[in-house]
């Protein structure tokens, strides 16, 4: 429930940060919404399993599923890096209004 | 085979993009590191496609991990087709990029060959989770590609292309965080047939279909498609228009139909959707004033028709498809790369200062002529053989709006690209109209440049030349494709044969 609600609150700020017009609050918003969907990640693992996933600590059901956790430091990486680039592309105009004359 | 070979489709380019990184080499070496890899693809795929044209399917557990924890690669005539169809654009817009000059720029090759890496990873892999992070291999070139070279506002579109693309795949991100939540794997084997006897695994691949559709740009979330392309230079379009949104549509025909199983029940969805995507996208041409613009909008257009096949999802809907897909991607990239080699001799792409170039460039004329009479889907190119099955497809699924939206939107196709025809090729250059123009100071750079009329050079020309030369003889020797669409469909229909390959080791 606690993950749910946060992940919730996350989402709602993400995407109202994200509805704005300067650059380096969208890029904010969508740190936001990448994290709430790492969350979403390690709830879909559950979350009530909590033992070591090795071998020698036995097949316990109550072992954690390693795989979200794999899948969640992948994600973690590629936003992180994107989201410098995007803060690159914000620095690197007049600017960092997305609005243009043109 | 073995299908310990197939990583090496990622492997190669990435190893040479290493390679481009860290050598600092004459031009003539770093040239040969770039078409080489792909070189080396576009022959691969082609034994791909010939070993696999009878059904066969292929899959490797790289580096021999257990399944679950492995990186599973899959090849069937479909992903082999396509894989053969990414490395001939590859390494044709290659060519055009060296021609242009684009690859003196630093990264240039090295990113390139990442993208095609990329592209490469996500037509082979066998795992949903796998396919988000080589559509970001794929991605993550492209943003450097898009905002190092380009027209005007590159940053601009940069900034559109970069947020929409990561907010698309954090979409895709959840969309796989709620399947592996309902299903409890992420492995396409595993996940044969899950989201038609489960709605719960249908919910996130549903999600999962909807970020693939916004990066395939189809209506009502095309937007984003029609803005970036034009900013991006003319190889880097063609480069992006035969790689990134056919990745997605190659990925919205396989999961529908290995995790959906082709589920019925959803299909009305599709066909109104990508009926519309075809009506929208014409439309948008309609307002352009540029080649590349037009083009664009045109693209969106296609789309529809090529997603059609999968919304029908007859055996004669999917070979359709397939078929439309293959031809769509050449064509497509043919008609990037000649209005390109205009845009980057005379420096512009807009209609009204461009002029009788049939007269000066008759073999880029024919060029031209040639793919946009094939995208028109005018005989005796490959778009008529497309077009044709697709609409007995849509007939024999009583699929009467969508057959008439098809031929209506043919016909506003052909007439736009008559509009570029008139506006470029034929009439006079606007400076012979008007000897002595009062040219504003800002526009004097690009009347100079017109009166100059520099000559097109041959090396701009032959890349699109191959490729409208590619369109005529699939038009002419159709039935080739068509087998091997007609196998990939089979493929499609009954998928117990990619499942057995992913899971039987």
């Amino acid at each position: 429930m606690t993950l749910a609600i946060t992940i919730g609150v996350m989402v709602a700020g993400g995407v109202y940060l994200m509805l704005q017009r300067g650059m380096v609050r969208i890029v904010l918003g969508l740190i936001l919404v990448g994290h709430a969907v790492n969350l979403l990640i390690m709830s879909a693992g559950g979350v009530y399993r909590r033992d070591l996933p090795l071998l020698q600590f036995g097949t316990a059901p109550t072992a954690a599923d390693p795989l979200p956790q794999a899948f969640v430091l992948t994600a973690i990486v590629i936003a992180f890096s994107i989201a410098i680039y995007m803060l690159t592309l914000a620095a690197s105009g007049s600017d960092d209004d997305t609005e243009d004359a043109s | 085979m073995n299908a310990a070979l197939l990583p090496l489709f990622v492997a190669v380019p990435l190893v040479g993009a290493g390679l481009l990184t860290v050598l600092r080499g004459p031009l003539w070496l770093r040239r040969i590191l770039l078409l080489l890899p792909t070189t080396v693809s576009l022959l691969g795929a082609s034994g791909l496609v010939w070993l696999t044209r009878d059904g066969a399917v292929f899959a490797h557990n790289v580096g021999l991990w257990q399944d679950g924890v492995a990186i599973p690669f899959v090849a069937d005539v479909l992903s082999a087709l396509m894989l053969w169809t990414t490395s001939l654009l590859a390494l044709v817009c290659s060519a055009f990029a060296i021609a242009t000059g684009d690859d003196r720029r630093s990264f240039f090759s090295p990113l390139v060959l990442v993208l095609t890496a990329g592209v490469s990873g996500a037509l082979l892999t066998g795992d949903i989770f796998n396919m988000f992070v080589f559509i970001e291999v794929m991605l993550l070139p492209s943003y450097g590609l898009l905002a190092m070279l380009g027209a005007m506002g590159r940053l601009r579109a940069g900034r559109i292309y970069v947020t929409v693309n990561l907010l698309t795949s954090t979409i895709f991100l959840a969309g796989v965080a709620l399947v592996y939540a309902a299903a409890g794997t992420v492995h396409m084997g595993e996940l044969a047939g899950a989201a038609k006897d489960d709605p719960v695994v249908a919910v996130g691949m549903g999600v999962v279909i909807l970020a693939l559709s916004i990066k395939a740009a189809v209506v009502p979330v095309h937007g984003w498609l029609a803005r970036t392309y034009p900013a991006a230079s003319p190889a880097i379009t063609a480069l992006f228009s035969g790689l990134h949104t056919k990745v997605a549509i190659y990925a919205i025909y396989r999961l529908y139909a290995l995790v959906f199983d082709g589920d019925a029940k959803f299909l009305w969805i599709g066909v109104v959707a990508f009926t519309l995507t075809m009506l929208i996208g014409v439309m948008g041409a309609v307002g352009e004033g540029t080649t590349r613009s037009i083009l664009v909008f045109h693209m969106i257009s296609q789309i529809g028709y090529i997603l059609l096949g999968v919304a029908l999802f007859t055996e004669l809907g999917l070979m359709a498809g397939i078929f439309y897909l293959i031809h769509h991607m050449i064509v497509k990239a043919s008609l990037f790369l000649s209005t390109g080699a205009i845009e980057h001799t005379y420096g512009t792409g807009a209609l009204d200062r461009l002029g009788g170039i049939a007269r000066r460039e008759p073999l880029l004329a024919l060029v031209f002529m040639g793919a946009a009479l094939s995208l028109a889907g005018l005989p005796p190119f490959s778009g008529f053989v497309a077009k044709l099955t697709l609409v007995v497809a849509a007939v024999d699924d009583a699929q009467w709006t969508a057959m008439a939206v098809m031929i209506a939107v043919s016909l506003i196709t052909l007439m736009s690209m008559l509009k570029i025809w008139g506006g470029v090729f034929w009439g006079r250059a606007p400076d012979e109209d008007a000897p002595a123009p009062v040219e504003a100071g800002s526009d004097g750079a690009v009347a100079t440049a017109t009166r100059t009329t520099p000559k097109i050079r041959t090396a701009l020309i032959v890349p699109g030349l191959i490729l409208t030369a590619t369109t005529l003889g699939i038009g002419l020797g159709a039935q080739v494709l068509l087998d091997l669409s007609a196998q990939a469909a089979a493929g499609l229909l009954d998928t117990s044969g990619y499942v057995e390959a992913v899971l039987g080791r």
